[in-house]
């Protein structure tokens, strides 16, 4: 059933959580580095009173990925588990086998890989398999316990949305969560990279794909349909930049704050009814 | 009476003399009045103007010609409006050969932009083969406030709204999509990759119905033998091409909105009752969030002081009653009144805000660069000349320190008379 680690006693009533994570890639560079929302998702389980972090990888342990995958040890934690899976593998029936076999409370991720297709559906497949509930784009983890979890989802804008979700459940971390640790060094090279052999299924889909550096993409056009010469010609020669707005001189601090007032009620930001 | 036809050339001048006080009667008397029209059909089928009978007399009594229709006759303005209205097309497609499912955002209760976008893609989709055309159905959820539906390319509406669809509810949300696929058997399924809503639906979605998605499409290739869609992957760094699967979840730009052809925007409902559902994720509702917690670059409102501030207790007093989060021009910054994050502008942060309000803050071009992408600028300044003033749409000039508290007072106001109330 479960994997028989040494645990100390106090990790009896500890929640388990696993972490799943993945080699990341600089956006300029392409070097291999943790992934920036996977390590925020394991700065959020460490940051957890009474969870025990168990981290996750399901990949090839190389001389490329192991420096990436050390960073993650240089957070803290002092075992990974690394499911071996060659290149252009489909990992999820390995995650999924030994997620089973480990049985955690909480899952946690980033919403999407560096590298690869990036899809970001891996988290919403592995919940399909194992049918749990996936919460995506969390900000930050309130309180756990027995049976559900209190969370906050970042909504656009720094907004914050609360919600309860029934244990067992796959969370995916958002860029609002907050920033993870540095990885320290001494720790990244003591921490043990524990190889578990697991069934490996090829993806065969993604060879009939062309995969190239991105492109940039091509600039929309404004486009003018207009009926008249006369419209058209406006058009090309109307400046972008609005041309100024109202401007209020010689008023009193009242009649310019009463001015201020009613734009900021227009334009709905300003809360007043609590 | 001789046959000769006479001409009296005084009345003949006072007809060509538009000018003159005579001129109506003299037309009327030799029958060029108003019963020749300003244009008509020539004997060559070709359209004549008479140029003397279009346009106006303008103010300082000069004929003027407003081709745009805004200005002119009363008549001629009708006339322009309508033909305006009926450039678009109404397209009717009663029985489709397939359908193509798009699930807008619906941001705000509206079709966004982005929505837009992917309504056009379906659009294209849809019309690719003119002797088969697809159905585009938008499945909307909740609270509305878009009535533009058929102008942006909507065959058919299936709205839901529910109190257990408020808030977030995707389980419920993919039970009604799952039942949309079993009777409709859309041949396509969009998505606007958002980071919420269409991102997360639509990956749910194809993980139900066990299609691999293709995410961040960008570009869908309608014209090759087997269609296919370039999107990024490994995090916008490679470009993915790859056949068409049924389920697409597409970025901003995918396509160009419709804007030459009316739909129908047919309202249809789903035949069978949804099943019950298992609620394992419960929405207990937003946060209220600490203005001054949010990250300045996606601030909604920001308050941001610069040199022309005297009075920073106000300021920041002012922020605190208006909800505002704080920023700062680079002056203020330097001269330590504010914290360095806080900096807006080139060397800071480039701001995204919907109302900017800067107080004391002149407009150095770094600034204004700053909050290009501002919706609403506000400028509380002395000085009428500044750059930030040009910048704003509203200008109060005056002294910061007594708008602001004003300002203060007056939202104080409102908010106890809401209490008051409550």
């Amino acid at each position: 059933m479960l994997l028989s680690t040494p645990r100390s006693s106090a990790d009896k009533t500890a929640i388990k959580v696993a972490v799943l994570l993945s080699v990341g890639s600089h956006p300029l560079t392409g070097r291999g580095r943790r992934a920036e929302q996977d390590a925020r998702a394991l700065e959020m389980a460490l940051a957890l009173p009474q969870a025990d972090a168990q981290l996750i990888h399901a990949g090839r342990l190389n001389d490329e990925s192991e420096p990436a995958l050390r960073s993650y040890l240089g957070m803290g934690p002092q075992q990974m588990t690394l499911i071996q899976q060659p290149k252009q593998a489909d990992v999820l029936p390995a995650l999924e086998k030994h997620l089973r076999q480990l049985g955690p409370k909480l899952i946690l991720c980033g919403s999407r890989a560096e590298a690869g297709e990036g899809s970001g559906l891996l988290p919403y497949l592995l919940a399909e398999k194992l049918g749990w509930p996936l919460i995506s784009g969390l900000a930050a983890i309130e309180s756990v316990d027995g049976s559900s979890a209190t969370v906050l989802q970042a909504l656009p804008r720094g907004q914050r949305r609360r919600l309860r979700v029934k244990l067992p459940a796959l969370l995916t971390i958002d860029s609002a969560a907050p920033v993870a640790r540095q990885s320290a060094f001494g720790p990244a090279r003591r921490g043990q990279l524990a190889e578990v052999d697991a069934p490996v299924q090829m993806d065969t889909e993604q060879e009939g794909w062309e995969v190239q550096p991105a492109r940039k993409r091509p600039k929309r056009l404004k486009i003018i349909k207009a009926t008249s010469a006369r419209d058209r010609f406006k058009a090309a020669a109307a400046k972008s930049e609005g041309s100024g707005g109202q401007v209020l001189k010689d008023i009193t601090a009242a009649e310019g704050a009463d001015a201020v007032l009613k734009l900021l009620m227009e334009e709905g930001v300003l809360r007043v009814s609590s | 009476m001789s046959d000769i036809i006479r001409r009296d050339p005084r009345k003949a001048w006072i007809a060509r003399n538009r000018l003159h006080p005579e001129h109506a009667s003299v037309l009327a008397e030799l029958g060029m009045g108003d019963a020749q029209p300003a244009q008509w059909m020539g004997p060559n089928g070709v359209m004549r103007k008479d140029p003397h009978r279009v346009g106006f007399i303008g103010p300082a009594g000069i004929k003027r010609i407003d081709r745009s229709g805004v200005q002119g006759a009363p008549g001629q303005v009708q006339a322009r409006s309508t033909a305006a209205q009926d450039t678009r097309t109404a397209v009717l497609i009663a029985e489709p050969a397939f359908h193509i499912v798009v699930v807008p955002d619906m941001a705000g209760g509206r079709l966004s932009a982005h929505d837009r976008d992917l309504l056009g893609l379906a659009r294209q989709m849809a019309d690719k083969n003119a002797s088969a055309q697809g159905a585009v159905v938008a499945i909307v959820f909740g609270e509305l406030k878009e009535d533009s539906w058929g102008e942006a390319g909507i065959d058919r509406l299936l709205h839901l709204s529910d109190a257990a669809l408020e808030g977030y509810s995707p389980e419920y949300r993919i039970a009604i999509l799952s039942a949309a696929e079993r009777e409709l058997k859309p041949r396509y399924w969009l998505f606007p990759d958002s980071s919420l809503g269409g991102g997360d639906l639509g990956r749910r979605l194809s993980v139900r119905i066990g299609e691999r998605a293709a995410t961040q499409v960008w570009q869908v290739d309608l014209e090759s033998e087997t269609p296919r869609c370039t999107g990024r992957g490994a995090a916008g760094r490679k470009d993915i091409t790859r056949d068409l699967p049924r389920v697409l979840l597409a970025l901003a730009e995918c396509g160009e909105p419709v804007s030459d052809t009316r739909h129908e925007a047919q309202a249809i409902q789903l035949q069978q009752p949804l099943p019950e559902q298992l609620v394992r994720i419960e929405d207990l509702g937003a946060v209220a969030v600490d203005p001054a917690s949010v990250a300045l670059s996606e601030a909604e409102f920001i308050l941001s002081g610069g040199n022309g501030v005297r009075d920073w207790d106000g300021f920041h007093q002012a922020a605190r009653v208006l909800g505002a989060t704080e920023g700062a021009s680079r002056v203020a910054v330097d001269d330590g009144f504010m914290a360095r994050d806080r900096q807006v502008g080139a060397t800071g942060t480039w701001v995204t805000a919907r109302v900017y309000m800067a107080v004391g803050i002149s407009g150095a071009i770094q600034h204004l660069q700053g909050i290009q992408s501002c919706d609403k600028v506000i400028a509380i300044n002395m000085d009428p000349g500044c750059d930030m003033i040009k910048r704003a749409d509203l200008a109060v000039i005056g002294d910061s320190g007594e708008i602001l508290s004003e300002l203060v007072k007056r939202v104080d106001g409102l908010k106890q008379e809401n209490r008051d109330v409550a």
